[in-house]
Parts: structure tokens; C-alpha cells; sequence
């Protein structure tokens, strides 16, 4: 490139490698790196991402877990009326967030421990342990609420 | 260079200056999450199980479940693991996404105070039933 198109485009010589020619011979400053919204979600990010969302996730559930011990630590009316909103459509709700979320940290979990055993690490190992976790979670969650639901 | 002391540690004498960079209690933290992450496999199998098989039960049934020392024992020990591991966990998050030194101290604290807190609640209701 010759020295005063160069100058044109670069305002600072650690950006010598960012410009580079259009299709018409132009000129131009090499776009940079797009953002979040513009990749494809690997199935790789996609699972770290939800492993910390639903961890955090659990972490607030756990303010129901407490309310339920201390309805249960209390009398019997005051448990019952726990037990009566848990059954709620509300209640049935959270229960189901929860118990799904729970799932996915569960698998997701064992997968992160195998990690740390220094097992699959390579990109097929990976991607095969993702989308195994994404199937046993869908599982995992259907067979627990048919029985759940089965009990009740 | 003259005047750059000699250093046998990785880190800035900026960084020792400033008293920041690792307080050598890293792995500790990592560790301590696997541990906990390895107790609550078992642990949250056991607990589905119990969430279900108390679905929809009466308080009796509740009362009589706890009142069992192994399901007390084992709900005492899944709430500190849950707890231990949530506030660890939590605390990673916040490190990472939270930049302003005093808010980010802030929120590790609220979350550690609060997982205290929360696990006292959970245990004193757990002994109260049970015992």
C-alpha cells in the first residue's frame, strides 16, 4: 500500500495490520470482530452460559427451600397453606423452573467434574458431552414429573 | 534496566505495590467447590426423590420423615454443602462480572452473609422437626 493511502486509514501503527483492500481496490479499515448477537451459538457456550444462569438461578431458589422449612417448622395451618401454594399453578410453576434448572447443574455438573479429572477435552469429546447433557436434562425432567405428578 | 529489582515471584512490583494480585487462597476455593460438588451428586438424587415423595403430603408425614436421624443427617449436610457451594459459586459470578472494586466487595459479602444466614434458618428448622 502506498504511504499516503496508508496514512489515510491508519491513525496509529499497531493498527497497520487492521486495513486492507475492498473488492474495488479501495482502501478500507478491516471490520472488527462482531458481537455476541452476531455469532452462531456453539453448543459449547451455550452450556457454560447456562451452567452459571442456572446456578444462580438455584442459588435464589433456595429462598424457597427456606421458606418451606420454616413453614414446615411451624404449625400445622401455616404449612398446609405452604404445601396449598406449591400446588398452585404458581406454585407448580416455580417448582417446575426449579426442578429443570436443577436438573441441568445436575448433569452439567458431573460433566465440569469430568473436566476436572482431565477427561474430554478434545472438540468432539465436548460437543458430544453437551448435547448429552441437553438430552438427559429433557429426559431427566419428563421422568421425574411423571412420577411427581403420578404420586401426587 | 537499571533500578528493577530483582524478582523471584510472578508479580509486578506495581502489583505488590498496590497489594493486589493472588491471596494465595485460590485453589482452596476451587477445591472446596469440587468437594461440595461431588457430595451434592448423591445428595440431590436423594433430595428429588424426597421432594417427591413428600409431594403434596400432610404435615404428619413431613414431621415423621425428618424425625428419621438418617434423612435428618443427610438433610443436615445437604444444606451445608448446598450453601457452601452457592455462595462459592455465586461469588465466582460476581467476581467476574462485577468491575467497581466496592460494589464487587460489597456484593461477595451480601451473598456470603446472606448463604450464612440462610443455612442457619434452614438448619434450626431441620432440628427443631427433627429432634
Amino acid at each position: 500500500m502506498a504511504p499516503a493511502e496508508l496514512e489515510r486509514c491508519v491513525k496509529d501503527v499497531r493498527e497497520a495490520l487492521m486495513v486492507g483492500r475492498n473488492s474495488e481496490g479501495k482502501p478500507v479499515r478491516r471490520p472488527l470482530s462482531p458481537h455476541l448477537q452476531v455469532y452462531r451459538w456453539p453448543v459449547s457456550m451455550a452450556m457454560s452460559i447456562l451452567h452459571r444462569v442456572t446456578g444462580v438461578a438455584l442459588a435464589i431458589g433456595t429462598l424457597m427451600l427456606t421458606w418451606w422449612l420454616i413453614a414446615a417448622a411451624s404449625s400445622d395451618p401455616v404449612f398446609d397453606q405452604a404445601q396449598w401454594f406449591l400446588g398452585s399453578p404458581i406454585g407448580l410453576l416455580l417448582l417446575f423452573g426449579w426442578s429443570v434448572a436443577l436438573i441441568f447443574h445436575f448433569f452439567s455438573g458431573i460433566r465440569h467434574l469430568v473436566w476436572d479429572a482431565g477427561i474430554g477435552f478434545d472438540a468432539p469429546a465436548y460437543n458430544t458431552s453437551g448435547w448429552a447433557v441437553l438430552i438427559a436434562t429433557a429426559i431427566g425432567s419428563v421422568l421425574i414429573w411423571v412420577i411427581g405428578l403420578a404420586v401426587w | 534496566m537499571t533500578g528493577t529489582p530483582h524478582t523471584d515471584i510472578l508479580r509486578s512490583p506495581l502489583g505488590r505495590a498496590r497489594g493486589l494480585g493472588s491471596a494465595r487462597a485460590g485453589s482452596h476455593h476451587w477445591w472446596g467447590q469440587r468437594l461440595t460438588a461431588m457430595a451434592l451428586v448423591p445428595l440431590t438424587l436423594w433430595f428429588i426423590f424426597s421432594v417427591i415423595h413428600l409431594s403434596g403430603a400432610s404435615h404428619q408425614i413431613v414431621i415423621d420423615w425428618l424425625s428419621s436421624p438418617f434423612t435428618l443427617a443427610l438433610m443436615l449436610v445437604l444444606i451445608v454443602a448446598t450453601f457452601h457451594h452457592l455462595q462459592l459459586g455465586v461469588q465466582v459470578v460476581i467476581e467476574d462480572y462485577v468491575h467497581d472494586e466496592r460494589t464487587k466487595m460489597g456484593a461477595v459479602l451480601a451473598v456470603k452473609a446472606l448463604s450464612v444466614l440462610l443455612a442457619l434458618i434452614c438448619i434450626v428448622c431441620v432440628l427443631k422437626i427433627g429432634l
